[in-house]
C-alpha cells in the first residue's frame, strides 16, 4: 500500500542528481555527539529502514531515556517521522517498509516474533499531527483503549482511568460536564489534548508525538508544550517537530536528521547555541537549501 | 579552528539585517578608535579644541549604542536566532557595551586635557603617556580588526597583550607616585595624569573583552576567566 510514502522528497533528489543518496550519506561521516544514555527506556541500534528499494534511514543509533523529551528535527524527508513510527511498529502497516537493526524497549527487541504489536502500541503510545478523536463521546474516546486492553475490572475502574487521564492531559476541567458529547465537538487544541488523554489511558511507558502542535494555534500549542513538560515526570517522550523553537522549548536532548542519517545529537542547550556539525548549524540558523 | 559566516540564510533579508548591524558595530568601533586617538593627542599636546571634539564624539558613540541595541532587540524578537546567529547577536550586544565604555574613557582623556590646558605650568608626562597610549591604541585596533574578520587567532594574540599593558600601567603609576613624593606641588597634576593612565589601561581591558567575545562567537566557547594559553592550545 501507499506508494505515495516517499521518504526522500524530490527537492533532495534533484539537488543530488549527480551523487546517489547513499554516497551523500556516506560523506556525512559519523554521528556527532553521544546517542547513548546510561539507562535507556528505548534503544535504537544500527537501524536501517527501506521503503521498497529506497533507503529512508541509514544506520541510526539513538537512546530515549525515562523522564526526558528527545526531539527529532530535520528537513522534510529526513527520516525523523519514519524512525518515530518504527518505535511502536506503526510502519508494519506499510507492506513495502522493511526495518533492520535492533530496536529495544526495556532491553527487549520490539521486532521479535514474540512481540505483539498491539500490546507494544499500548506501552508505546502515539500522538499524531492532526487531532484524530474517534467519532464517539469524549468519555468513550478515552475509555476505548483501557477497555480493549482489559485494564479495568469494572465500570468504576474505567471511570477512574478516564477522569485521571483527562486530568493528566490537562483537559478535565474543560470537559467534565460534557463527557457524553462527541469528541469531535471540541476545539483543535482540546481534541489534541483528548488524544493525549486517550494515549495516557492505556498506561504507556513511552509517548511518541509526531508534530503534535502543527495544526494548533499558539495558545493551544503552549498548553500542549506545558503538558509535555508535566508528562516528562512519568514517561519517556520522543517528539518530531518542524518548529525548532518548540524543540528548544520542550526537549532535553535534540537529534538532527539529514537524508535519513542522524547527523548530530546532544543536549538541546548545546545544539541550539553551539552545534558542532555544519549541517546542524545550517538547518538551525535557516541556511538550509 | 572553526570559521564564521554571517551570510547564506534562506531568508536573504536576515543576511542584510545581520550585516547592517555588524557594519554599525564597525562604524562605532572606528569612532571610538578615533576618540581614543584624539583624546590621547589632546592630552599630549594640551589641545583644548581636540579635547572638546572627543566630548562631542562621545554623544555619537552613545547614540550608536542605542541604535545597535534596538537593532539587536528587533532581530531577537523577529528572527529568534540560534547557534552562530544567536552568538553573533549576543557578541554584538556585549561588544557595544565595551565600545561605549571605551568612548567614556576617551572622553575622560579629552575632558582632563581641556582642564589641564587651562592650567599654568602643567608638567607633561609626555614620553610615558605616549608610550602607554600607543600600545593601547594598537591593541584596540587589533581587537577591532579581529572582530571585523572574526579572526580567533588574532583575538588570542591581541588579548595576550593586556598583561604587558597592565605592567606598563603599573610602572607608570609608580613613576607618578615618585614624582608626587618628590614635589607635593605636582600632586594635583600627577593625579589627573594618573586618571588618564587608568583610563588607557581600562581601554585595553575593554579591548581584551572584545577579543574574548570574538572567540566565543566563532568557537562557541566562553573563555572569560580562563587561562588564555590553555584555551588557545585547546582551540587552535
Amino acid at each position: 500500500m501507499n506508494e505515495e510514502v516517499n521518504p526522500l522528497p524530490s527537492l533532495e533528489q534533484d539537488q543530488t542528481s549527480e551523487q546517489t543518496i547513499e554516497e551523500i550519506v556516506a560523506s556525512l561521516g559519523d554521528t556527532v555527539g553521544q546517542p547513548r544514555v546510561d539507562d535507556p527506556k528505548m534503544s535504537v541500534s544500527n537501524v536501517d529502514v527501506f521503503y521498497g528499494k529506497k533507503q529512508a534511514i541509514f544506520g541510526v543509533d539513538l537512546d530515549i531515556a525515562n523522564n526526558e523529551v528527545v526531539s527529532m528535527i530535520g528537513p522534510s524527508g529526513c527520516g525523523k517521522s519514519t524512525l518515530l513510527r518504527c518505535l511502536n511498529r506503526m510502519n508494519d502497516t506499510i507492506p513495502i517498509c522493511r526495518v533492520s537493526g535492533e530496536l529495544t524497549l526495556d532491553g527487549e527487541d520490539i521486532y521479535s516474533k514474540d512481540t505483539d504489536p498491539v500490546l507494544l502500541r499500548a506501552r508505546v503510545g502515539m500522538v499524531f499531527q492532526k487531532p484524530n478523536p474517534f467519532p464517539k463521546s469524549i468519555y468513550e474516546n478515552v475509555a476505548y483503549g483501557p477497555r480493549l486492553h482489559g485494564l479495568n475490572r469494572n465500570k468504576a475502574d474505567l471511570d477512574d482511568i478516564v477522569v485521571n487521564s483527562l486530568k493528566k492531559a490537562g483537559i478535565y476541567n474543560e470537559v467534565k460536564n460534557r463527557l457524553d458529547e462527541s469528541g469531535t465537538s471540541l476545539s483543535g487544541g482540546q481534541q489534541q489534548r483528548l488524544c493525549i488523554a486517550r494515549t495516557i489511558a492505556c498506561s504507556p511507558e513511552v509517548i511518541l508525538m509526531d508534530e503534535p502542535c502543527s495544526a494548533l494555534d499558539p495558545i493551544a500549542t503552549a498548553k500542549i508544550e506545558e503538558l509535555i513538560d508535566e508528562l516528562r515526570e512519568n514517561y519517556a517522550i520522543a517528539i518530531v517537530t518542524h518548529s525548532m523553537q518548540q524543540a528548544a522549548r520542550v526537549s532535553q536532548r535534540t537529534a538532527y536528521f539529514h537524508l535519513g542519517k542522524l547527523v548530530e545529537v546532544g543536549d538541546t542547550d548545546t545544539i541550539f547555541t553551539n552545534p558542532r556539525h555544519e549541517l546542524t548549524e545550517n538547518y538551525i540558523t535557516g541556511r538550509f537549501g | 579552528m572553526r570559521t564564521f559566516n554571517p551570510e547564506g540564510h534562506t531568508a536573504h533579508a536576515f543576511d542584510v539585517e545581520l550585516n547592517d548591524v555588524k557594519h554599525k558595530v564597525m562604524t562605532m568601533g572606528g569612532l571610538v578608535e578615533s576618540m581614543v586617538h584624539n583624546g590621547l593627542e589632546a592630552l599630549l599636546t594640551m589641545d583644548e579644541v581636540i579635547g572638546l571634539q572627543v566630548t562631542e564624539d562621545d554623544h555619537k558613540a552613545n547614540q550608536l549604542e542605542l541604535d545597535i541595541d534596538e537593532d539587536c532587540t528587533r532581530i531577537l524578537a523577529r528572527r529568534q536566532p540560534a547557534a552562530s546567529d544567536l552568538r553573533l547577536v549576543i557578541t554584538i550586544i556585549k561588544t557595544i557595551t565595551d565600545l561605549e565604555r571605551i568612548g567614556d574613557e576617551a572622553e575622560k582623556l579629552g575632558r582632563i586635557a581641556v582642564k589641564l590646558s587651562n592650567e599654568p605650568n602643567t608638567p607633561v608626562y609626555y614620553k610615558d603617556l605616549h608610550h602607554l597610549g600607543e600600545h593601547v591604541k594598537v591593541m584596540l585596533r587589533d581587537a577591532l580588526d579581529a572582530f571585523t574578520r572574526m579572526d580567533v587567532e588574532a583575538a588570542f594574540h591581541t588579548a595576550a597583550k593586556d598583561e604587558a599593558i597592565d605592567t606598563e600601567y603599573s610602572n607608570f603609576s609608580r613613576l607618578l607616585i615618585t614624582h608626587m613624593m618628590e614635589n607635593p606641588a605636582n600632586v594635583s597634576h600627577a593625579l589627573d595624569v594618573s586618571w588618564c593612565a587608568r583610563s588607557l589601561e581600562r581601554i585595553a581591558d575593554h579591548a581584551c573583552n572584545i577579543c574574548e567575545y570574538v572567540i566565543y562567537l566563532v568557537e562557541g566557547q566562553d573563555i572569560r576567566h580562563s587561562n588564555l594559553d590553555e584555551m588557545r592550545k585547546k582551540l587552535l
